[in-house]
């Protein structure tokens, strides 16, 4: 059986959020249980609106920050049982980011040279000429010029940065990259000129992508996977094809729904949403989407349903365990 | 940002030409870089452009008023002082003594700052604590009150002043590079470096301080100009540079008992004071013109 | 007579390099109760032109036109006072970050009251009830208190809405939105843009959709302005634009949405936006084009029916392509 590169189960992360001077600080529960399994050469995406835990997550799976509790293994060894310092080094070079905006990504004083050889001079031995070659090797699978080596960031458009930016994270060759909104930054035509390096770079490398987006119709395309989540918690996940076909939970509906599409009709019934998304220090009991949800009853509102398997999806949702909609859908 | 991507033209011509049209965009700060540029050169050749040895007592010509007034002399065109030394000559080997103090200021009050505010503003914690506790106690006393003390420590004298004025205006740099760097270590870059494995040694020096310069240039800039104040009022006070040396504070000092009888004496002094002050203040509200538009850019 | 019309609208900046032309040349005419759109990726000028309209470009830009009409009024021959009668009141704008249009030190209730003070004159108070129900028509729940509420307590949904209130205050007939859902969730702009249309419906107001994304423009807008570079490259009614694009950039453009994609990889359009330094000769867009012609390197197109393009395409006699065809990355 072919091991999964990254393998998380329940990960959990909660931030103590001052809420005033004398008053005892609250948990904010940035990310409450995710579990998943990646596996090389697939890409798992992880969607959802604006603090919804995706970029959380990113930062755990990047070892930017350690979990409050649950179980990361990256290439087989658990994170939570590595306290080696230089088997946690090895580690971190398997896994590599690439960060939404590009123009913060990149140190502005320093050189595109610079910029992709600092992953070696800090990790590797290599010399200064061996170096350049790397640098330059990978400048040019990337699309970039070798006279680009000589330049600061600041005379590149957004879609070069962001390719310098995928330059530096491969450099130390990493099994798993995580995506933060990669192309979000970017226009349409730029935008397909990243996406397409990216997927040619994963066909060629086998590499496992982590693609943290809110952009659905980029997603359906770079897909295998796809993980929707909802104020930190995951409410389906399944492939893409079942994802986009058949979606279960009415979160993942509304949200495709909602989605504009140039190839639509113009009356075509959307399923709105109320409100907005509750604050994470204080989400509603039960079901976190109850408040917005047009099928909440008395279970969704008291207690939180778990993920579970129905049509090919796992899902978290009591309407669904009721068969409250999944009929509604069969008559259709 | 409009930024051409292909450029063939050299990479430091393309910067300094768009520094320059920033800067030039206000013709005071160009005035005043000209005027200060003048200053420099002055100090720079003084032997060379003053009349007189500076220290060149001439008795019998005590006291002559400036040139264009009665009983002024061609030869002193400033006028000279209660012991017939050239005034003109003083002010210019007093340019070397002013310059050079507001040079050691900076570099000295610089270089603690940045250093103890990259560490306050990267380790946090306690020593952030500690190290802010102290800079807000120096800045609690007035700068000169605590030049002062210090000066009456260390003993009087030009390199004493330089020290205890370096102090005082340490704890502005250190504030400024924590804050810089307190925005700087959330940016994407430094978790980038992080991620690479840098050490906070690299992160600290490498990573983020080139990015923290800019403020700090412009403030070090106007440092200068109030270092040659204070250099100046100490002097004046008799606790910096002493009674011989031809700085622009001593020469007042020691000719304040003419204020009435030979108002040139000190009047002239005092204009070189105004007038490099001036252009320097001049000069660096040009640079924050030109230097913070470029920070929001990149 | 149409609401607005703008002929040949150019801006240019003084830039540290000499001069960039960030707007060349744009028509626009937009009639009462209209939805327009303007399409264009970053640095095409579509902010630009209409900031220009504004009024609200920096000392840098110099506007020359030969004609901006406003509702039979000539806008380039007033004085800077008769032009601010009509530019807040009549012609209005929302920006694309609500959290930094609204001043954080004043309340919404302060801040929509001042505007309609402004307008109407009198006394701040008489207004209170017109701002509440102003929030009731942008569909702000419990209106009355979110009138002591203050920008920072509101999402960035609600701040939205807070400015769409703001601008429809005086109700105006021309209404400019300026990227107004690009900073904000997919489900909440489905909302803002479902409550822009409304607005402009029941109000009798023209609309501005400013944009970057096809997509929101494929739902919304009766007719597309497509710009590139500085160019107005193409403008059609939106049916037509997306179901038979005619300037090769407008068809580059749709082709390389990842819905429009077949296999694996992406039509991406080669190259980058031209700077101001690298701008080619002949056709603006010849260097990215796949239908590029030698013609299209030496002379500048003129505009026919609404495309500027030497070789417009049609349905049936679309010239062969090129070498370049299909290239999926520069």
């Amino acid at each position: 059986m072919i091991q999964p590169i990254v393998k998380a189960r329940d990960l959990q992360k909660h931030y103590p959020v001052k809420s005033g001077f004398l008053k005892p600080s609250q948990n904010l529960r940035a990310l409450a249980g995710v579990s998943f399994d990646l596996y090389a050469g697939q890409t798992l995406a992880v969607v959802g609106e604006s603090g919804c835990g995706k970029s959380t997550l990113a930062r755990l799976l990047a070892m930017i920050e350690e979990p409050t509790s649950g179980r990361l293994s990256i290439d087989g060894v658990d994170l939570t049982e590595v306290n080696n310092k230089s088997l946690s080094k090895g580690l971190r070079q398997k896994v590599q980011m690439v960060f939404q905006d590009p123009f913060g990504s990149l140190n502005p004083r320093h050189k595109i040279g610079d910029i992709l050889q600092e992953p070696l001079v800090i990790n590797t031995g290599l010399n200064a000429s061996e170096r350049r070659q790397k640098a330059l090797e990978m400048m040019s699978l990337v699309g970039l010029r070798e006279e680009h080596f000589q330049r600061y960031p600041h005379m590149f458009s957004g879609g070069q940065r962001q390719r310098i930016a995928i330059a530096r994270a491969l450099i130390l060759k990493p099994k798993v990259v995580v995506l933060d909104e990669p192309v979000s930054a970017l226009d349409v035509s730029i935008q397909a000129q990243v996406i397409n390096l990216l997927i040619e770079l994963q066909q060629e490398l086998s590499l496992a992508y982590v693609f943290i987006s809110h952009d659905l119709s980029v997603v359906r395309h770079i897909a295998d996977e796809v993980l929707v989540m909802y104020l930190g918690r995951p409410v389906e996940h399944s492939s893409k094809e079942v994802l986009f076909s058949n979606p279960q939970h009415p979160y993942t509906q509304a949200l495709l729904s909602a989605t504009p599409q140039v190839a639509t009709q113009r009356d075509r019934q959307r399923i709105k949403l109320k409100g907005e998304m509750p604050s994470p220090i204080d989400p509603p009991s039960g079901c976190v989407f109850n408040p917005r949800c047009q099928y909440a009853n008395q279970d969704c509102l008291t207690t939180p349903p778990v993920m579970e398997l129905y049509n090919e999806s796992r899902v978290a949702c009591w309407a669904l365990k009721q068969r409250r909609i999944g009929d509604e859908k069969l008559a259709n | 940002m409009k930024n051409p991507t292909v450029v063939s033209k050299s990479l430091r011509v393309q910067q300094w030409r768009e520094f320059w049209f920033y800067f030039s965009a206000s013709k005071t700060a160009v005035a005043g870089l000209i005027f200060l540029i003048g200053v420099v050169l002055m100090a720079l050749f003084a032997d060379v452009i003053s009349p007189h040895e500076p220290a060149e007592q001439y008795r019998q010509f005590a006291k002559v008023p400036p040139a264009w007034k009665d009983g002024g002399q061609i030869q002193f065109l400033l006028g000279t002082d209660y012991a017939g030394r050239d005034m003109w000559s003083r002010i210019i080997h007093g340019s070397r003594l002013s310059l050079l103090a507001g040079c050691v200021v900076v570099v000295l009050s610089l270089s603690i700052g940045v250093l103890l505010g990259l560490v306050a503003g990267y380790r946090g914690g306690w020593l952030d604590s500690l190290i802010m506790r102290v800079m807000d106690t120096i800045m609690a006393v007035p700068g000169l009150l605590m030049a002062l003390v210090f000066v009456a420590i260390l003993g009087p004298g030009l390199l004493n002043a330089m020290v205890a004025i370096a102090i005082t205006y340490t704890p502005s740099f250190v504030r400024l590079t924590r804050a810089s760097t307190l925005t700087e270590l959330n940016r994407d870059y430094v978790t980038a470096s992080k991620m690479a494995g840098a050490r906070p040694m690299r992160l600290m020096f490498i990573s983020i301080l080139p990015n923290c310069m800019a403020p700090l240039i412009v403030q070090g800039t106007l440092s200068f100009s109030t270092a040659i104040l204070d250099t100046a009022a100490l002097g004046f006070l008799g606790m910096g540079a002493q009674a011989p040396m031809p700085e622009w504070g001593t020469l007042i000092a020691e000719n304040r008992d003419l204020m009435l009888s030979a108002p040139w004496t000190v009047t002239f002094p005092g204009i070189a004071i105004l007038l490099a002050v001036l252009a320097i203040n001049l000069v660096g509200d040009g640079l924050r013109d030109a230097l913070d538009p470029k920070l929001k850019r990149s | 007579m149409p609401l607005l019309e703008i002929v040949n609208l150019t801006v240019d900046f003084a830039t540290a390099n000499g001069s960039f032309r960030a707007v060349d040349s744009i028509d626009l005419s937009i009639d009462e109760r209209e939805i327009v759109a303007i399409v264009g990726e970053s640095g095409s000028g579509k902010s630009v032109a209409m900031l220009a309209l504004m009024g609200l470009l920096p000392w840098t830009a110099t506007v020359s036109a030969d004609c901006i009409r406003f509702d039979g009024q000539d806008l380039l021959g007033m004085n800077d006072k008769q032009r601010r009668k009509i530019i807040g009141k009549d012609i209005s704008m929302i920006f694309q970050e609500p959290m930094t249009s609204l001043n954080p030190c004043f309340t919404i209730g302060y801040q929509l009251t001042e505007v309609l003070c402004q307008h109407f004159g009198g006394r701040r108070r008489s207004y209170n009830n017109r701002a509440v129900e102003l929030l009731q028509q942008v569909g702000i729940p419990a209106a009355e208190t979110r009138l002591n509420a203050y920008p920072h307590q509101l999402s960035g949904g609600m701040c939205q809405r807070v400015m769409i209130a703001m601008m429809i205050a005086c109700q105006p007939k021309l209404l400019i939105a300026d990227e107004p859902t690009t900073a904000l969730d997919v489900t909440i702009q489905a909302q803002i843009l479902e409550l822009l249309v409304e607005l402009q419906q029941n109000n009798n107001m023209a609309l501005v959709l400013i944009t970057h994304d096809m997509a929101v423009v494929a739902e919304t807008a009766e007719r597309v302005v497509v710009l590139y570079a500085g160019w107005q490259v193409e403008q059609r009614s939106a049916l037509d634009l997306f179901s038979n694009p005619r300037h090769p950039y407008t068809e580059a453009l749709l082709n390389a949405l990842p819905e429009r994609a077949q296999g694996k990889l992406l039509n991406a359009i080669p190259g980058v936006v031209p700077g101001q330094l690298d701008r080619p000769k002949g056709c603006i867009f010849n260097p990215r084009c796949c239908y590029v012609q030698d013609l299209c390197r030496q002379q500048i197109p003129e505009r026919q029916e609404g495309v500027l393009c030497h070789y417009p395409l049609e349905l049936d006699l679309k010239p062969s392509r090129s070498s370049q065809d299909m290239v999926t990355d520069s």
